[in-house]
């Protein structure tokens, strides 16, 4: 038992080489001066800045922020996008409204998980290709322990922001990296074994990272405020509609599929009988 | 007007019966079969309604003490709980009443001090059950090597890795909550405490009680760790309120070491 050591050699002070504000003075980012040295930098430069304490050429910063247009769909449909809508719809704050939809966006069906299981598969089966195995070995033998995310879409299959993405990827020539070559290459696995199984935007995007060089950790951060843009259309068409007329749901548009009707027990039977 | 066309939620858990003329008005709403507002309000208790909601039965007396003595346990975790800490900062920079709970709720959120440790911990209870051996086995497997959007536990879930020894409160809500006799994991957990603490290395912690206690209940991780953020919420709730009032000239601001200035480094 360690006990308290490390929250005592913490208290009340905290190092850092992240930042501070020196408040009516400046400011310091990652160890720069945030006014003097950073300000001329676009908002994603800083962000990726933040997050990796590198700095990005103009290609990969460009490609970078396409990842995060591409996918900006106003479509209040969407899980995410809805929930912005109906915190327009019930009058709700903007904040609370993206913020809960950007949270709930680290999702395993969509979003944060696939992201970083695809970087962290692509990842691994780089090294593991450099070891000498076959992209086939490598597949089967993640398909024996489990799911490979990046591949497959619920709806549809193709993805349409695939070749936007590669196009922009080629026009930069960001496209010759060996995680976005190893990323196709599964995919003609894939499909070999089941046709709907094409690379989806998960998987494009974290081979694109990768060949940036951002570490899982590092595009798991990146990724987070990706389907932002298209949240606030959302919200903000919603809360321009009466109040609560966000998909509303009617008594009919549930379908009730539990136990029939029965009486509360008196508290005499409750205290005999549960789980009745 | 709806049709048979119209896209359906399935629930099992919520029947409302519409007003004739207005099938978006409740005449009437049955939780598991249950009317909830013809029979329930003002016979059952707010954990007759957790339990029922969770579990889609009525809870036994002893079933419901043990829920309301644990939802007593975690009501309020205190201003040190880096959960309760965070509502307070929203609370005394005058945010929102929701983003007050949803700041207690993302910090109260993680595999230290909160619901996933929860959840966690109720796998371990699952997957090991009463068997020390089964404990000892299972701490010794390596972990996992996947990536996931949750960081690798860094201590076992259950168990403070700060602490010397079990707290007092921890020991005091686990024998209340063994004594109601409800499941085999808190009054195993109270009899082997110090074994298992032992296995772990460390000594148990309030989450380690509150997973016992939710598998007793019947409650499956994913439950536990969707009740667990639920019943924490009152305290965080308070201390945002009182800190708004208190206000930020009272609230701890801290101190930094800038280990790389840039303006000590040219100098």
């Amino acid at each position: 038992m360690k006990g308290p050591q490390s929250l005592l050699d913490h208290a009340d002070r905290m190092k850092t080489r992240m930042g501070q504000a020196f408040v009516g003075q400046r400011a310091v980012f990652r160890g720069h001066d945030l006014h003097a040295e950073l300000r001329h930098m676009d908002w994603v430069e800083l962000f990726v800045f933040g997050i990796t304490g590198r700095r990005f050429g103009a290609a990969p910063l460009r490609l970078l922020h396409a990842m995060w247009v591409y996918t900006s769909y106003p479509d209040a449909r969407l899980w995410n996008n809805r929930v912005a809508a109906l915190a327009g719809s019930t009058r709700s704050t903007p904040a609370l409204g993206l913020s809960a939809a950007m949270g709930m966006s680290e999702a395993v069906v969509y979003g944060g998980h696939p992201c970083v299981r695809a970087i962290d598969f692509l990842l691994q089966a780089q090294r593991q290709l450099r070891q000498g195995r076959s992209i086939e070995e490598i597949v089967a033998q993640e398909l024996g322990q489990r799911r490979i995310f990046g591949y497959g879409r619920p709806i549809h299959a193709v993805d349409e922001r695939l070749p936007w993405l590669l196009d922009l990827a080629r026009e930069l020539g960001l496209d010759q990296g060996e995680h976005l070559r190893l990323a196709h290459d599964v995919e003609r696995v894939l499909v070999a074994r089941d046709p709907r199984l094409k690379m989806n935007y998960a998987a494009l995007t974290a081979a694109l990272a990768a060949d940036i060089g951002l570490s899982i950790s590092e595009f798991h951060h990146f990724q987070v405020p990706m389907l932002l843009a298209g949240m606030t259309p959302c919200f903000i068409e919603a809360s321009e509609r009466p109040p609560g007329t966000v998909f509303p749901l009617s008594c009919r548009h549930v379908a009730y599929e539990g136990r029939a009707k029965r009486r509360w027990p008196g508290p005499a039977q409750q205290n005999d009988s549960s789980n009745s | 007007m709806a049709d048979d066309k119209t896209e359906k939620v399935l629930t099992r858990i919520w029947l409302e019966e519409p007003e004739p003329d207005n099938a978006f008005a409740t005449r009437a709403a049955y939780c598991h079969g249950f009317d909830v507002y013809g029979e329930m309000l003002g016979r059952a208790s707010w954990s007759d309604m957790l339990y029922l909601l969770f579990l889609g039965e009525t809870p036994s007396r002893q079933q419901a003490t043990l829920l309301n003595a644990l939802a007593v346990a975690l009501a309020n975790a205190g201003p040190r709980d880096p959960a309760v800490h965070a509502a307070m900062c929203a609370g005394v920079g005058g945010s929102t009443a929701a983003a007050s709970l949803m700041a207690a709720l993302a910090v109260g959120a993680g595999q230290h001090t909160g619901a996933r440790e929860v959840l966690l911990s109720m796998q371990l209870w699952t997957e090991c059950g009463v068997d020390l051996t089964a404990w000892r086995r299972r701490l010794s497997e390596p972990r996992s090597d996947v990536a996931g959007i949750w960081p690798e536990a860094a201590h076992l879930p259950g168990f403070d890795p700060h602490a010397q020894r079990v707290s007092v409160p921890v020991r005091q809500a686990l024998s209340c909550l063994a004594s109601f006799g409800v499941g085999g994991c808190l009054s195993w957990l109270e009899a082997h405490r110090p074994s298992l603490e032992a296995v772990a290395g460390k000594p148990l912690s309030m989450v380690g009680v509150a997973a016992a206690g939710f598998i007793d209940l019947g409650l499956t991780p994913e439950q536990g760790e969707m009740l667990y953020l639920l019943l924490r919420l009152p305290g965080a709730a308070v201390h945002a309120l009182e800190q708004r009032q208190v206000g930020h000239r009272n609230f701890p601001f801290f101190a930094l070491e800038l280990e790389n200035d840039p303006l000590k480094e040219a100098a």
